[in-house]
């Protein structure tokens, strides 16, 4: 094989990627997400330099303008990224899904040895109509996540799988 | 109070109590554990009687409350559970579904087998709650505890008791039993020089707080004056060779007392599904029992002193090991053609199927990726110690120094990458890695319940990804680190087919 194609070759994912993705709500849940992080980091660094004004550390000002510039260049470029590559799939045999950003993440779990299908909605999921669904194994490295779906599709998912699941026999070990 | 009703129902099985002789030993170890604070106590009062009466008082409500520990604990097995009631003021109630239960392990420390007793940990699988952790019975006597350890691991129906069998018991199978050649290797692993430390510790700290200032005592007093008066590197090389002493007399200690009497067994159950058993112990006899069938594979461990001493240990992956299993430990440091004898007599198949399997090299790529990760932390290292030298002058020694650590991160990066290898043999998944500490792995096809496929930006510049084999068993994954993209999705598509998209 030339050069060139192999490279080619060895830079293909080495699974195809799953059939479906999250909710387009998503996007707007992680950047939500993120948002709040810049509260959290950043409105407590404003407070000392509101507080303190010309007696607070120099450097305060440097970190706080810092990491405001970062969380917001996060909010406003990696939901985005995250909602292309973040997919899920229930094929006949496995839950398959494909997550991560800087580390990429494919997931594979027989359905046949699924234990748990768990939902669920933090608050502001709930205010979007998302949810999150867990599907546990037997092994403690299992839990496979699909986070950012529609509420009703995760309700629905959980519901078939769950019946799937009771269908087989076994502790699933 | 009974009515007619409740005699109606069905036999209900009876509940039993832990063995009498626990009014005695319980009370025992309570008192030992309240030994110190009580020895604190007494020496730091000088006879105030105040402090004879609080010394007493504690003594006493340890003895009554261990009695009541005894008085109000039941257990029962019924044919579906295990339940154990226990606590007066706190009431506790667990109860384990047989079909859950992994491994039941006896343990007997010294006091218990003077008294013939036995502790009884039964423990259960991956569930939800209190089933998963399991229970203990402490304790009961030997006798029951073998019952119960070979009741509760038949799973199959309860079968009518037959006296005729019940007395002969099955031929049981020998697989492996202690060399004492083997304590050569003892000295070279890290745990026993961790438990040396833990023990040094310990000893210290027990001086410290019995109020004595070791140099008090005379002639460690003499000894720590000729050390000082002596150049330093007399100082330190006599301290080192003591130290070096302690740890290789430690470890040898330790190892007759762990694996003292050591034998690895197969006993064949009512069933057909038989269990490996190993019993150990000088002054606390342990026995772990793992049934075969929950048995997924198993792992070569080589730290890298030991592997240097040409040794290894074999480990069980099992669903459910309990915490002090060691990992599922089947042997002590053993030499390296031993462990592979005992990986291959556990799981029943030829060493070059498993442990000894001919492992395929993973791409050049993969050379790279382990000399960067060796090498940029220590480059990062040795620039702060220049940066400190350079900021703090009499730390100038440090930056050169610290230079010896490149060619030891290369080294490793070097050996990282040799021993890195998978391979997929009949029934098992092989993979190998690490340097300091290498651990072959084989795993079973069918042990292995989903994949987990990583790849970080850098990888997937080189092309690579670490593929982690899912499983019930053991750590939860094991990972066959940076391979070949491609080679990833066929060696997982080969291991378990038809699951992959």
């Amino acid at each position: 094989m030339d050069p060139i194609a192999a490279v080619a070759s060895q830079q293909q994912p080495p699974l195809r990627p799953p059939a479906h993705q999250v909710s387009r709500r998503a996007v707007l849940w992680w950047r939500l997400r993120s948002l709040l992080a810049l509260l959290v980091v950043v409105l407590p660094q404003v407070a000392v330099l509101v507080a303190f004004g010309a007696d607070s550390p120099g450097w305060l000002t440097y970190t706080a303008v810092g990491s405001a510039v970062l969380i917001g260049l996060y909010a406003l470029l990696v939901p985005p990224l995250l909602f292309r590559i973040h997919r899920w799939e229930i094929t006949t045999e496995a839950v398959y899904t494909l997550s991560g950003w800087l580390v990429r993440e494919w997931r594979i779990a027989p359905i046949s040895r699924v234990q748990t299908v768990d939902t669920e909605r933090g608050p502001l999921q709930q205010l979007l109509k998302l949810a999150n669904l867990t599907v546990t194994t037997a092994s403690a490295r299992g839990p496979v996540k699909i986070s950012g779906l529609d509420e009703q599709t995760a309700t629905e998912l959980a519901r078939t799988l769950t019946e799937t699941t009771q269908a087989t026999p076994g502790d699933a070990t | 109070m009974s009515t007619p009703v409740q005699l109606a129902t069905p036999v209900e099985t009876p509940w039993r109590r832990l063995d009498p002789r626990m009014l005695v030993i319980g009370p025992i170890n309570g008192l030992v554990q309240v030994l110190p604070v009580a020895a604190v106590l007494l020496v730091t009062g000088q006879g105030d009687v105040a402090r004879l009466w609080i010394t007493g008082v504690i003594a006493g409500l340890v003895v009554v409350g261990k009695m009541l520990t005894w008085q109000t604990t039941r257990y029962r097995i019924t044919p579906e559970r295990v339940e154990l009631h226990s606590g007066w003021l706190n009431r506790q109630r667990r109860s384990v579904p047989r079909d859950r239960i992994r491994t039941v392990d006896l343990t007997a420390r010294l006091l218990h087998r003077v008294f013939g007793l036995s502790v009884v940990q039964v423990s259960a699988g991956a569930g939800t709650g209190s089933e998963h952790s399991g229970l203990s019975l402490d304790a009961v006597s030997k006798a029951e505890a073998e019952r119960l350890r070979r009741e509760l691991l038949e799973r199959a129906a309860v079968a009518a008791p037959d006296p005729g069998t019940g007395a002969v018991g099955p031929p049981v199978q020998e697989l492996a039993r202690l060399h004492w050649s083997w304590l050569r290797l003892a000295p070279l692993t890290f745990s026993s020089l961790a438990g040396m430390a833990a023990i040094g510790g310990t000893a210290f700290n027990l001086i410290d707080e019995l109020g004595v200032d070791p140099r008090d005592i005379g002639p460690v007093d003499e000894a720590t004056d000729r050390l000082v008066s002596a150049p330093i590197w007399v100082g330190i090389l006599i301290i080192a060779g003591l130290l070096l002493l302690v740890s290789v007399v430690g470890a040898l200690v330790l190892f007759a007392e762990r694996w003292f009497g050591y034998r690895l067994t197969r006993e064949p159950g009512a069933d057909g599904a038989s269990t490996l058993r190993v019993k150990r112990g000088l002054l606390t006899r342990r026995s772990l029992s793992v049934a075969e069938d929950r048995l997924r594979g198993a792992e070569i461990v080589e730290p890298l002193l030991l592997r240097v001493g040409r040794g290894a240990q074999c480990r069980a992956l099992s669903t459910g090991l309990t915490k002090d299993a060691q990992g599922g430990a089947l042997q002590p440091p053993v030499p390296r053609q031993e462990a592979h004898r005992v990986a291959s007599a556990a799981l029943r198949a030829d060493p070059a199927e498993i442990t000894r399997a001919r492992l395929r090299p993973h791409p050049r790529q993969a050379l790279l990726r382990r000399l960067t990760r060796a090498l940029v932390p220590t480059a990062a290292v040795v620039a702060i110690a220049f940066w400190l030298g350079w900021l703090v002058p009499e730390l100038d020694w440090l930056g050169p120094t610290s230079l010896v650590l490149v060619p030891l991160a290369l080294l490793v990066a070097l050996d990282r990458y040799r021993n890195l290898g998978h391979q997929l043999t009949a029934e098992h998944l092989v993979s190998r890695q690490g340097s300091l500490v290498r651990r072959t792995v084989a795993l079973q096809k069918h042990g292995v319940i989903g994949w987990t496929i990583r790849q970080s930006i850098f990888q997937r510049r080189a092309g690579l990804v670490t593929l982690e084999a899912v499983t019930a068993a053991g750590q939860g994954g094991y990972q066959v680190l940076d391979l070949a993209a491609g080679d990833a999705a066929a060696l997982a598509d080969a291991t378990t087919p038809h699951l992959l998209p």
